[in-house]
């Protein structure tokens, strides 16, 4: 107890001296460091206020919420019936993002979990290595391998008319955010202390009750930042969900049914939508959504967290 | 692929010599092809003048003329007299049109689908709002082997492409849509690539984009018409009922390198290019 409160308090002045004598460049570097931190924010705020002003004009005129976002009707560049139903959209993005992150977290965590306890430390740099090179390839590539490999090969499995569909989309944004998972899991499990490891082993457990009992509770908040990456990825991701979905405005009732995301139809529009029109503005006002529900994972998943951590 | 073709001639630009000219030329994604092989062939006649060829639409290219940032934009579809009007308004400069070609939308199957043509109205009837052919056999009772129920899956456009409103125009109707659902692709070498993996798929494009891995139909202006495959031939003549103008717009009184190129455009040389692309030239 006593050695806990005078510690502080020495590293306090040890603190008060160091800055009295601090060099200017020390200073300079910190208010470097300090306005990147800040920028971060800046940023944040930069976007949602040049999204928010670029869909404003349709969010204050002919917006309304019951067309916007409970009609599944999509189809902007009609001559006689326009209509800016995003139901579709929503649903699209959110079977696909769900069903993926069903396949990816489970495989990037276990992936995860082997780099990092199970395998021989050679092993570990070549399978490092190798699903980092995962990470490399270019989201068009994936949507090639939707297209040409993975399209054939889901008709003649399963028996259905069209191979581009919600688990085609699936499978090829679990493929492109497993390294994410990957590598984020792995760095959380190494960060758990190597002693903790070590008095498990002392203990007599096994390295399976090493896994599930020491370090799957230990490096948890960690796991779940590196799930929720994969989430994130999934959900942003343009142009291979745009090849792998066949981009089709409807529900999907099945996974085998082809759906359409808010962020690949942003992105096949808005290049030729013109500038300022009410096409383009409605492309921001999704784009205003696709924010919402960003901000919205995130939060929960801090309040997840952090609930759990009170309850400790 | 577009995009780094002209970062490569922009990076080349950069280090030869100052009297290198760089002709900025932009638009449609169905004449890209061809631009690109112009551009190409031109660099032999002219190797001082440099052309950067981008894709991005009919639509962007125009857009990017109006706002004076290009020299030459690419379109499938003629200028609308707003858009000239803008043009006009914005920096003063009347607008040029030269047609460089024809393309013919070809319409395309999967090779195991046995049939072989289709009548405009049949083609409103899969495509357009209200039509009702859902199956292969509600036309003309088609079975499609290896296709799964024997579902038509239609291969469209994004619905801003020059490609997908002209085939509307033609197919659907002018002031009437396509029917939702349709697996709207990104560009006309992903739909050709689609069709020939899937047998339930048809789809279109310009004739240029067609490969041995689709079957091209013949198509009829009516039901008991005769049907005109897509051919050089057919789409010079005009008897294929789905063809269209390619043009090319610049504005005001351009540079000598424009107007150069503009010119050399019309010789056999270039002519000679548009044909090995697949594209129809104009007939003289």
């Amino acid at each position: 107890m006593e050695r806990r409160l005078a510690r502080p308090r020495i590293e306090a002045m040890e603190w008060r001296q160091r800055k009295t004598t601090k060099p200017w460049s020390e200073k300079l570097i910190e208010g470097i460091i300090r306005l990147c931190g800040m920028s971060c924010i800046f940023l944040i705020f930069a976007i949602l206020l040049f999204i928010s002003k670029e869909a404003y004009p349709f969010l204050v005129g002919k917006f309304e919420a019951s067309e916007f976002f409970f009609s599944k009707s999509w189809n902007p560049s009609s001559v006689a019936n326009v209509h800016y139903g995003i139901l579709a959209l929503i649903a699209g993005t959110l079977a696909v993002t769900f069903l993926s992150m069903l396949i990816a977290v489970p495989l990037g965590l276990a992936s995860a979990f082997y780099i990092s306890e199970f395998c021989s430390p050679r092993a570990r740099e070549i399978y490092k290595v190798l699903v980092e090179f995962l990470a490399a390839i270019p989201s068009v590539v994936w949507g090639f391998i939707a297209i040409m490999m993975i399209n054939p090969m889901i008709i003649s499995t399963f028996k259905v008319p069209i191979g581009l569909n919600v688990l085609n989309a699936s499978l090829i944004l679990a493929l492109m955010s497993i390294p994410l998972i990957v590598s984020v899991g792995e760095d959380a499990l190494r960060a758990v202390p190597e002693t903790y490891r070590e008095a498990a082993e002392a203990l007599g457990a096994t390295r399976w009750e090493i896994a599930t009992r020491v370090l799957l509770p230990a490096a948890k908040n960690g796991l779940m930042a590196a799930a929720l990456l994969g989430v994130g990825r999934a959900l942003g991701e343009t142009m291979a969900v745009l090849m792998a979905t066949g981009h089709s405005v409807q529900i999907p009732k099945s996974i085998f049914d082809p759906a359409r995301t808010l962020t690949a139809t942003i992105a096949a529009e808005l290049g030729e939508s013109p500038k300022g029109g009410e096409h383009y503005q409605v492309l921001f006002a999704i784009g205003l959504v696709l924010f919402l529900i960003s901000f919205a994972v995130n939060v929960t998943a801090d309040y997840l967290i952090r609930g759990k951590r009170r309850k400790r | 692929m577009k995009f780094f073709f002209s970062l490569i001639l922009l990076a080349l630009a950069g280090c030869s010599k100052s009297n290198h000219k760089i002709i900025q030329n932009k638009g449609s994604d169905t004449i890209v092809n061809l631009a690109q092989a112009w551009a190409e062939e031109y660099k032999k006649v002219k190797p001082e003048v440099g052309i950067a060829v981008s894709g991005g639409g009919s639509g962007t290219g125009i857009s990017a003329l109006i706002n004076g940032t290009v020299d030459i934009a690419n379109s499938s579809r003629p200028m609308k007299a707003e858009e000239k009007a803008e043009a006009q308004k914005n920096n003063g400069k009347q607008i040029n049109e030269v047609i460089v070609g024809l393309d013919a939308l070809a319409v395309f199957t999967h090779p195991s689908n046995p049939l072989k043509d289709l009548s405009i109205e049949e083609l409103a009837c899969i495509y357009g709002q209200g039509g009702t052919c859902e199956k292969w056999s509600d036309v003309r009772g088609t079975v499609v082997p290896g296709c799964e129920g024997n579902k038509i899956i239609r291969v469209s456009r994004q619905s801003n492409s020059g490609t997908y409103q002209y085939f509307r125009e033609v197919v659907v109707g002018e002031k009437a849509d396509f029917k939702e659902g349709s697996m709207d692709l990104n560009g006309s070498r992903e739909s050709i690539d689609l069709v020939e993996k899937t047998p339930c798929a048809i789809g279109y494009s310009g004739m240029g984009y067609l490969t041995r891995g689709v079957t091209a139909l013949c198509i009829s202006k009516a039901k008991d018409a005769p049907c005109v495959s897509p051919s050089l031939e057919t789409a010079t003549n005009k008897t294929y009922p789905i063809s269209r103008e390619l043009y090319m717009y610049t504005a005001g009184d351009p540079s000598p390198e424009v107007k150069a190129y503009m010119e050399w455009i019309k010789t056999d040389q270039a002519r000679d290019i548009t044909i090995k692309s697949g594209y129809v030239p104009v007939p003289r």
